[in-house]
């Protein structure tokens, strides 16, 4: 369980805001190890989703080297950034980001649809998943028919549907009741005893004590790091 | 992604978005539709005048009096005023001894009244000969054509066309009865068929008499033309040579007249409408183009509001070619269902215009349908580019986290 399976170092990252230059990262240097939990926190404009979205490869950094799993990534294509994406990394965002035309199902299915796996084993995997989270009723609704929680557990399936290493959570419960947000969270969690690296950026302080590492961000720069006993 | 996943995931997105799909559909058929259909109408028109020309013979010799060449300048003729030779009878009985002549009518054409009891008409009268019956293909819809005899003899016969026979004659047997020309009488022996117009010598409006009698009644011994045709069209050429040659003997050494060969006006209408027919699918390829452009800014929009789709594409791992590939896909899709619709309208409407037309035949020709897709689909990559290649290059991040 200890091998490192992220690391960044130096890492910058800026913004150009009209006349002003923003350093959304300023410096980073984070180690991760396989199926740690991290919580990011700190205020607005702190740089916590550039971070995150920098681990998944969605944002490139100006200067600095970014290894996952012993791989220099930065240096890769787009192309070749999409496959490790698509093999290593799934997103969970506070907005969920379902496409509104596809059925809870289909929007599960959606990344191996994309990644070209044959329909027959994406109907097994998909079943599978949604009697696990508790969504086989729900598989034929639209996610306008489906209630925020709901809509979230979908966007996590779609997340761990590609049986990702890492996950990155970005405000998961920003938009859901406290109730929901807590069952989220407690999905989320089992899947990091499972063996997933999870990452959760959020403003919810208790939250963010709830992880075994608590990172604050300030104006790029991590400037503190916690580690709290896990509570199990 | 798997090619049935792609096409299935594409027909998705496009239901799904109706109103835009349907516009951009219409767009695509209307320009695909109207190819087809002004093709079709261009080609109707080729096919119209070609069988006109048809209907009179394609192994067919027309001799005109007059060279086509320019005289003039120093020459002393050019004061004195050369006039071209006339054609006469004689010529005409010598040229049908040439072996390879088949058919061989004079032609004299002139405007004159002709009456019955008391009912006058002007209409015009061409004189001719049996063979004139088989030169120009007509039927004779009671009695008979002209009788066989020599081009000399004035046997006072006359055929009359269809619209003549109504307007004189009203529902009246008009064989046997005598009807004035001019200042000569004439017995009614036959009733052309009604064959509408023929490259603007209306028959139905006409009246045939032997040749000599036309002269005589004109009082002209000129030929207006002669029509020949041989056996088949390999002998068309040395007929040709032939006359030609006879003629100049007989006109002494002069080569005083014009043999055109039917098939050759055939040839240069045909050219001609040809010519015009593709300009027509020109003309209306253009409103393929504008579809192509609506189909681009239709594009471009789907892309700007599918942002956030495109950016979580990304973030489950699409790359920039999966992404590129899905619109491009889209905008293939769209343009071949457009084509296809728009090849159903062009049909119909063509088949509209035949309904209303019957006379002529409205065929849109086969590299039109080809075309007007092959068109449609370029228009739909060339256009579904730019919006797919906007869509690949789209930031994840902003894509994402745009409100």
């Amino acid at each position: 369980m200890n091998e490192t399976q992220i690391q960044l170092d130096n890492i910058t990252r800026t913004y150009q805001v009209g006349e002003e230059k923003v350093h959304a990262l300023d410096n980073v240097n984070l180690r991760i190890e396989a199926g740690d939990y991290l919580s990011i926190m700190g205020p607005s404009g702190s740089g916590k989703s550039t971070l995150l979205n920098v681990i998944g490869l969605l944002d490139r950094p100006d200067t600095g080297n970014y290894f996952l799993n012993d791989t220099a990534v930065t240096s890769l294509t787009e192309e070749q950034q999409a496959k490790i994406r698509q093999q290593t990394i799934g997103f969970i965002f506070q907005s969920f980001h379902l496409v509104p035309r596809l059925t809870a199902a289909e929007n599960i299915e959606l990344p191996m649809l994309l990644a070209g796996i044959a329909p027959t084993e994406r109907k097994q995997r998909v079943e599978k998943v949604l009697h696990n989270t508790g969504l086989s009723d729900r598989a034929n609704h639209r996610p306008d028919q489906l209630s925020g929680g709901q809509r979230q557990r979908v966007a996590i399936a779609r997340a761990t549907i590609m049986q990702p290493q890492i996950l990155l959570a970005d405000e998961p419960t920003g938009n859901l009741d406290r109730k929901s947000g807590e069952e989220i969270i407690e999905v989320l969690e089992t899947l990091n005893t499972q063996g997933i690296s999870l990452l959760i950026v959020t403003h919810d302080p208790e939250l963010g004590r709830r992880a075994s590492r608590e990172i604050k961000m300030i104006d790029g720069k991590i400037q503190s790091e916690l580690h709290n006993k896990q509570s199990p | 992604m798997r090619i049935f996943d792609t096409l299935s995931f594409t027909w998705q997105a496009l239901t799904f978005a109706k109103l835009r799909t349907s516009l951009m559909l219409l767009a695509m058929s209307i320009g695909v539709a109207s190819v087809i259909v002004l093709t079709a109408l261009g080609e109707g028109a080729r096919l119209y005048v070609v069988d006109q020309f048809s209907s009179m013979g394609s192994n067919l010799l027309i001799v005109l009096p007059g060279r086509s060449e320019t005289t003039g300048g120093a020459n002393p003729s050019a004061f004195i005023g050369e006039t071209p030779r006339d054609l006469t009878l004689d010529d005409a009985q010598a040229i049908k001894r040439i072996p390879s002549v088949k058919h061989l009518a004079p032609i004299v054409v002139g405007a004159a009244p002709i009456s019955y009891a008391g009912l006058e008409r002007e209409v015009p009268v061409f004189g001719s000969s049996q063979d004139m019956q088989h030169v120009i293909k007509m039927s004779v819809a009671q009695g008979q054509f002209l009788p066989e005899t020599t081009f000399h003899s004035a046997t006072p016969v006359c055929v009359i066309g269809a619209t003549v026979k109504k307007e004189l004659f009203k529902n009246a047997r008009a064989i046997g009865q005598w009807l004035r020309i001019g200042d000569r009488r004439f017995r009614v022996i036959g009733v052309l068929a009604s064959e509408g117009q023929s490259l603007g010598m209306d028959m139905d409006e006409s009246v045939i008499i032997p040749v000599i009698s036309a002269q005589t009644v004109f009082n002209s011994p000129s030929l207006f033309r002669i029509l020949i045709t041989t056996e088949d069209r390999d002998t068309l050429d040395k007929t040709k040579t032939k006359v030609l040659n006879l003629i100049k003997k007989r006109h002494q050494g002069e080569e005083d007249i014009t043999v055109i060969r039917q098939d050759a006006i055939l040839a240069t209408f045909d050219n001609i409408l040809k010519t015009l027919t593709m300009a027509v699918a020109g003309i209306a390829a253009i409103s393929l183009a504008v579809a192509g452009i609506l189909i681009m800014n239709v594009m471009l929009i789907s892309v700007s509001q599918r942002t956030a789709e495109i950016g979580l594409f990304k973030a489950v791992g699409a790359s920039p070619t999966l992404i590129k590939n899905l619109f491009m896909t889209e905008a293939i899709f769209l343009s071949l269902l457009g084509a296809f619709c728009g090849v159903i309208i062009g049909y119909l409407g063509t088949l509209g215009i035949s309904q209303t037309f019957p006379d002529i035949q409205f065929i849109t020709p086969w590299w039109a349908h080809i075309s007007a897709v092959v068109v449609a689909v370029l228009t739909g990559v060339i256009f579904g580019i730019l919006p797919a290649k906007r869509a690949a290059k789209l930031d994840p991040v902003e894509a994402l986290y745009k409100r």
